[in-house]
């Protein structure tokens, strides 16, 4: 293909190639970046979580009644709920998983009361139903007994003697080492590890320790409590709507602050990166259309005005493919010139966001891919137009336009 | 002269409503994305008591333990511990100072139909109305005396009153909360400053707290904070409510009102006498490191600004350039195709500055379309942002400003759009197309 005439054509009328190009080139750099922050926000929402996150509910209770009994008060409500028909189990829980607020610690492997370096990690209080209601796996050692788990004041807490934890939390605190029947230390205060759990996703999302979680074998009584209930798959609902009734009818001196399912205060967590991927997705569709219709206008214009020297050059022997041929080509270099410049902003963008947020560089292959989508679109976009420029009848050039 | 270019704008316009419409949508599409990003950034920069910015300061003292910072740059801890908070409401030293913390009681009525409720509660002494300017419908601020004897009396927001009085006149009635009854002294007006400027450490953007209470009745009432509560140090030695006061754990939110900059600086003298008095005693192992900041410079401290709106609003404008790239080309392109038109114009004798108006007028009127319909995006943008993002009800907004704002923003730019188009088009010499093609 002739490439000199077809530039020495567009240097005669360089501002429309040079809008385009300008065009393409920020397209592909926000396209990129767009498409890549996407991406990792999905990954974060889509990790698997290691617990049956869909089928569980989150009870809140609050005393209310001056003769409220903390003590009997957990252990009546959670006989209610286990006894609930299509409720796999149920715990008391300090922490919600998902939520983004929690307890939260740090833990050496020796003793010390002021240690220079720790491991923070997520804490969390259940009982001996803690594991099944929150569906980990244990991998290694035993789950709580029930003799093991205390019944204590919130006042009045001090560290538990035994916990189980995750695979992350021991990777961490002995490195190549196995957690089961170790002793960590919060402070002075040892804790034997009787259990090791697979993949729990803990308190925080998006705080890059999320993995490394503990549980202890402890109920908190106080006026205010949770409590996790597990259950049949496509029964939750039904559950969530049984429940308040029967809690309310148990008498215990507190009410159901509220009931929701686990996936509401998930959901909650993640609204911000679900809004981001949606806005992203819009910037993303609706600049990729803008930019296609750009290309259909101007390509459209300059089919116009050359319909004379179509006419002429088909009259002296150009084929309807050389005519299609001249438009895609002359699109081709335009984009071109556009994606070689758009590497450039794409890179300078990440270079600005990675600055703005703790983003890892963008993954050198969405520039390739990026480029290619691009070409493409510029292809479909100028095909319309190429063939119109083809369709025009060599006789055309006689006449005057 | 306007309205006849306007005409022939208008003409010129409807002769390609393809064209028209694409270049419109393409100038609306852009405005409505950048107005809808920057509407929401500009309401979670905003400042609520701007007008007291520098009479308002967060305090920070570096209590934190000698082995790690509290944050992992080195900061000092955002909130004070009980020990330092009472010592320095005692100390009385600034015109103003307050000290408070969110917790959470129980509400109960004597209405049948009414279930007992938890309530989000400041608990405060009552500087805390006059430093904030926090507007009273019914009664007022409860007294000293009651700070001092930790008196139960309590002070209702709108809302609440409402649901509990119908929004009648409830002060000397009385409400029960942890089963006790505390005396209504004052109702506040519609008071709901975004963002929560005065505890950012507990959802920036949140309501502000259902009632408010005497901060001494911490002690009888054993009342915690239902907000972030952050520890270091020895374990206490035992376990009693009184040895988590005295504890390191930060808790609360320390104000000052210092009127001037002497005022000021004296202040900072003061804390850093302070804790150069409790280093003697053992405790504030760290380097001095005592800050103020004022209400803005507190915002900013602490990223009240999502770094999702900053990247979106940065986007939106690239996104923006492309869409005007865009129309700029289209201007141009049908400009030139009249240039025969324009070349005949020339030649009778019109100017280039009538003909340059004349082309100007026609961009305005696809700047003004495209800056209405992009309003209208925005807004709806905006609505969908509200949907989408759980909490963002306070600062997803946008007001006369950014109306404005972005009206101004799709003038400015199709008339950037417009010139160069204008000026290109006209500068062509008469003669070429006067000539057959």
């Amino acid at each position: 293909m002739e490439i000199r005439p077809i530039l020495s054509a567009m240097l005669r009328n360089k501002t429309g190639a040079i809008l385009i190009a300008l065009q393409i080139a920020l397209t592909l750099a926000i396209v990129c970046n767009a498409v890549f922050i996407i991406h990792d926000r999905i990954t974060q929402m889509a990790r698997n979580s290691g617990m049956d996150v869909e089928n569980m509910i989150v009870v809140s209770m609050s005393a209310y009644k001056p003769e409220y009994n903390a003590d009997n008060a957990v252990k009546t409500d959670l006989d209610v709920l286990r006894g609930m028909p299509g409720v796999v189990d149920a715990s008391y829980s300090q922490s919600i998983p998902l939520s983004g607020g929690g307890w939260s610690d740090s833990a050496t492997d020796h003793a010390d009361p002021h240690p220079k370096a720790s491991t923070p990690m997520g804490v969390f209080h259940m009982d001996e139903h803690g594991l099944n209601t929150l569906g980990v796996k244990l991998v290694e050692g035993r789950d709580f007994s029930h003799e093991e788990v205390g019944y204590i004041d919130q006042d009045k807490y001090t560290t538990p003697k035994l916990a189980i934890v995750t695979k992350a939390f021991g990777e961490k605190v002995w490195p190549g080492q196995d957690a089961l029947g170790k002793t960590f230390y919060e402070g002075t205060d040892g804790v034997t590890v009787i259990g090791v759990v697979d993949t729990m996703e803990g308190s925080w999302p998006h705080w890059p320790g999320f993995e490394r979680n503990i549980i202890f074998p402890t109920v908190l009584e106080g006026s205010y409590f949770r409590i996790l209930v597990r259950t049949l798959p496509g029964q939750r609902d039904a559950v969530l709507k049984q429940m308040e009734q029967k809690l309310t009818d148990a008498h215990t001196g507190n009410f159901v602050l509220h009931a929701r399912p686990l996936t509401y205060y998930r959901d909650h967590t993640n609204s911000g990166d679900h809004a981001m991927t949606v806005m992203l997705s819009l910037v993303t569709a609706l600049i990729l259309g803008i930019t296609a219709l750009g290309i259909v206008g101007l390509a459209s214009f300059s089919v116009r005005q050359r319909t004379r020297q179509i006419g002429t050059r088909r009259a002296l022997g150009a084929k309807r493919g050389d005519i299609v041929r001249y438009f895609v080509t002359e699109n081709w270099l335009i984009t071109t010139m556009g994606v070689v410049l758009g590497s450039v902003f794409a890179v300078a963008l990440n270079y600005w966001l990675v600055q703005l947020y703790d983003l890892p560089h963008i993954a050198w292959y969405y520039i390739p891919v990026g480029i290619v989508s691009l070409w493409v679109l510029g292809l479909l976009a100028v095909l319309g137009p190429a063939l119109k420029a083809a369709a025009i009848p060599p006789a055309i050039a006689t006449r005057n336009v | 002269m306007f309205l006849y270019n306007l005409r022939l704008a208008l003409l010129s316009l409807k002769r390609d409503p393809v064209l028209t419409a694409l270049m419109i949508g393409a100038v609306a599409i852009g405005i409505g994305m950048s107005t809808t990003t920057l509407a929401v950034y500009h309401s979670m920069s905003t400042n609520p008591i701007e007008y007291k910015n520098d009479q308002l300061y967060a305090v920070q003292l570096d209590s934190w333990g000698a082995n790690q910072p509290y944050d992992t740059d080195g900061r000092p801890p955002t909130q004070v511990t009980y020990r330092d908070g009472q010592a320095l409401m005692k100390a009385a030293r600034a015109p103003h100072q307050n000290l408070s913390f969110v917790s959470s009681l129980t509400l109960t009525t004597d209405k049948p139909d009414m279930k007992p409720e938890l309530l989000d509660i400041r608990v405060t002494y009552n500087d805390f109305f006059s430093m904030f300017d926090v507007p009273f419908e019914y009664g007022g601020p409860w007294g000293k005396d009651a700070d001092q004897d930790a008196q139960q009396v309590v002070v209702l927001d709108q809302e609440m009153n409402e649901k509990l009085f119908g929004g009648a006149n409830s002060v000397g009635k009385e409400i029960l909360l942890d089963n006790r009854r505390f005396r209504i002294v004052g109702v506040l007006k519609k008071w709901a400053p975004s963002p929560k400027f005065y505890d950012l450490e507990n959802d920036s953007f949140g309501d502000p707290e259902d009632a408010f209470i005497p901060f001494n009745l911490v002690t009888s009432m054993q009342l915690h904070s239902s907000g972030n509560n952050s520890c270091w140090g020895p374990p206490p030695p035992d376990v009693s409510f009184e040895s988590y006061l005295n504890s390191e754990c930060v808790w609360l939110q320390f104000w000052a009102e210092l009127p001037t900059t002497a005022a000021r600086d004296d202040y900072h003298q003061f804390l850093d006498n302070y804790v150069n008095d409790q280093k003697k005693l053992g405790r504030f192992p760290r380097p001095l490191d005592n800050r103020l900041h004022t209400v803005s410079e507190w915002l900013a401290y602490n990223h009240v600004v999502s770094k999702d709106s900053e990247a979106l609003v940065g986007l939106s404008f690239m996104f923006l350039a492309v869409c005007m790239l865009n129309t700029i080309g289209l201007i141009l392109a049908k400009f030139l195709r009249r240039s025969g038109e324009i070349g005949l114009r020339r030649a009778v004798g019109a100017s280039k500055r009538v003909l340059f108006y004349q082309y100007l007028v026609e961009t305005g009127v696809i700047g003004v379309s495209g800056g209405l319909l992009g309003i209208l995006l925005g807004w709806l943008g905006l609505i969908g942002v509200r949907n989408l993002l759980q909490g963002s009800d306070h600062y997803a907004r946008m007001d006369w400003t950014m109306i404005g704002v972005s009206l101004l923003l799709a003038i400015l730019a199709s008339m950037l759009a417009g010139l160069y188009p204008a000026w290109r088009v006209v500068r062509i010499p008469p003669a070429i197309y006067l000539k057959v093609q």
